[in-house]
């Protein structure tokens, strides 16, 4: 670890070199000079660092039972066996997981998107009486860090009898100031011109809405979405608080709710964890382009 | 594992009565047309707005002025007796004190680290997916995953995947990675950053794209090295990415909970107990939810602080520039 990091300290020296290197020649793949060649070194010890504790557990969760944690460290054991997974998946709480997770997902990312791009569209570019005081408020709560209120959240919760729902675990999630003021930014970026020919045409606001602005905004609602998406999906702390009831866990906590009861069977507790861990890996290989896009906009206006 | 739920007549009631519609101003005066319909695109998401950020907000206020204890109770009035006592508790100086040296451990590298990947992946515009993927990926993982995955493959004594590491270059192993007070903060430092750093190393990336091609093309008519180039075009037009990286990770790292929670619970020691942990133990298994409120506030309070000082800076930076 240490190592990659100090073999990667030496590479800024060449690492602006490609950049401009295109000029020279004229050619889109720049030479591999020496600097570029310790540069591509670095990067794959580094990339090897960070690969090698997924594939180790990978290669663990296909061992036989027993030979996990033999040592000297080995990848395959003497064969290699799904049955880890057979066990894990018959035993029925990770599909039972997932679903909780994809549904509490799903409804989490619709409401959050819709919500916040109606707010945002309403003090973007409506008015009304109270909007800048309003949306001052907004943007104050982007300060507040949710991990600060578990304790008054968690008694609203059991005040409301939310907890152990699935809406106790979605509407604390739904208002997201911060997602406001990106989209607020966006907005405010969208021509007025296309807005006045369809009010001119007898368009409500409503109308003007959905069939002009959230069209138009459909690349960055994409980008906000599988950012919200991933962070309900891999969310623990609230839906750890709120649920109590195995059956209603979502995939984050059921995992740490089991770990005790696999005992030593690492084979099993690396199953689980590949079974848990790759549908996301999976929306990340088809949507890569709009995860980096969304990290980019929602990064920088902080979370 | 959390506490069972219990309901708090007090709670609601005030809640009901005050809570909801308060930042709304009342709507029964819409008439003008604009008004209204300026109004109904905001109000579903201030009436959630309302319900579970601003109201909790206020409740923990309240809360953390009594001797709540979550049991249906809602308790008395004790005025700061709960911040003081807070204030004076070691184990709350400890907990902030381990949240901050986490903070400060993982932030550096976490940095430095996603600025050299994403250099690395920039300069070399080769097998993109592969540096994605491999430094990305991990942050795409739930904290469980991440978690357990350390703490039953990587980090037991021999047989994990770090002795057996170390001894490959003649190193002994046997080091209690998590259960040696020594090395607990340490391994959770090491963890975090292969998770998390990920998200630096894109926002790098992305701001590294959006440097324009010709500042290079006339250093290098100018015979820049590639040193002077890095040195004087690319870490200048990095600082504001920096800066949100910087103050991003500070904000991310204060509020470790997930890592530390799923592999050491605190311990050994209390050589891992951050603040929110400290806050979950007070509240949720010590059943002190007034307390673990006040708690919440000094160190809302701390963060607050930090985001100030970054505005603070920000706004310096950016007149300097200006001028």
């Amino acid at each position: 670890m240490s190592a990659a990091a100090d073999t990667s300290r030496q590479d800024p020296v060449s690492s602006t070199a490609p950049t401009p290197a295109g000029g020279t020649g004229g050619g889109r793949r720049p030479r591999w000079t020496r600097g570029r060649v310790a540069m591509l070194l670095a990067a794959l010890v580094l990339a090897a660092a960070w690969v090698l504790p997924l594939a180790y557990a990978l290669a663990t969760s296909l061992k036989p039972m027993g030979e996990e944690v033999e040592t000297p460290l080995t990848w395959i054991g003497s064969s290699v066996t799904f049955d880890a997974y057979d066990k894990v998946w018959a035993a029925g709480d990770i599909p039972r997981w997932m679903l909780n997770t994809l549904y509490i997902s799903v409804m989490t990312t619709l409401l959050t998107v819709l919500l916040c791009a109606m707010a945002a569209y309403g003090f973007a570019r409506t008015e009304f009486r109270g909007r800048k005081a309003l949306y001052a408020l907004v943007l104050a709560g982007i300060m507040v860090p949710p991990q600060v209120l578990m304790a008054p959240l968690f008694a609203e919760m059991a005040a409301l009898g939310l907890v152990d729902t699935y809406w106790g675990v979605i509407l604390p999630q739904v208002a997201v100031p911060a997602m406001v003021f990106i989209l607020v930014k966006f907005f405010e970026g969208v021509p007025r011109e296309l807005e006045e020919a369809a009010f001119c045409d007898g368009a409500g606001r409503w109308r003007v809405f959905f069939t002009i602005v959230l069209p138009l905004s459909r690349p960055i609602l994409a980008a906000v979405s599988i950012f919200v998406f991933i962070h309900t999906w891999n969310n623990f702390l609230w839906p750890f608080l709120v649920t109590t009831d195995p059956n209603g866990m979502t995939l984050p906590v059921g995992l740490v709710n089991i770990q005790s009861s696999y005992g030593v069977r690492y084979s099993q507790v690396m199953a689980s964890l590949v079974m848990a861990g790759l549908p996301l890996l999976v929306v990340f290989a088809l949507f890569q382009r709009q995860i980096v896009r969304g990290v980019a906009h929602t990064g920088l206006a902080g979370k | 594992m959390t506490a069972p739920a219990r309901t708090e007549p007090d709670t609601t009631a005030a809640h009901e009565a005050t809570g909801a519609p308060a930042p709304v101003p009342g709507g029964t005066a819409i008439r003008h047309g604009r008004f209204e319909h300026g109004l109904m695109f905001v109000a579903p998401f201030l009436a959630l707005y309302a319900l579970f950020l601003v109201w909790p907000v206020v409740l923990g206020i309240k809360m953390s002025l009594t001797s709540d204890n979550i049991t249906g109770s809602g308790g008395e009035y004790v005025g700061f007796d709960n911040y003081t006592e807070a204030l004076s508790d070691p184990d709350m100086w400890e907990a902030l004190w381990q949240t901050v040296w986490f903070t400060l451990l993982s932030t550096v590298p976490l940095v430095l680290l996603g600025l050299v990947m994403a250099l690395l992946a920039h300069g070399l515009r080769f097998v993109d997916w592969l540096w994605r993927l491999s430094w990305f990926a991990p942050y795409l993982l739930p904290s469980g995953v991440v978690g357990l995955l350390w703490l039953w493959i990587i980090y037991p004594a021999d047989f994990g995947l770090a002795d057996q590491l170390l001894a490959e270059f003649g190193l002994h192993p046997g080091i209690g990675w998590l259960t040696d007070p020594q090395y607990a903060m340490l391994s959770i430092v090491i963890t975090t950053i292969w998770w998390t750093v990920g998200f630096n190393f894109l926002l790098y990336l992305a701001a590294l794209q959006s440097i324009p091609q010709h500042l290079y093309e006339a250093a290098e008519l100018d015979g820049a090295t590639a040193w002077q180039r890095l040195w004087h075009i690319t870490l200048p037009m990095l600082r504001r990415t920096t800066g949100v990286v910087v103050i991003l990770q500070l904000l991310a790292s204060l509020k470790i909970f997930d890592q530390v929670y799923i592999m050491t619970q605190g311990g050994p020691d209390g050589a891992t107990r951050t603040t929110l942990l400290y806050v979950f133990e007070e509240g949720f298994t010590g059943y002190r939810i007034g307390y673990a409120s006040a708690a919440s506030y000094i160190f809302f309070a701390l963060i607050v602080l930090v985001s100030l000082i970054h505005l603070h800076l920000a706004r310096r930076t950016r007149q300097e520039s200006t001028s």
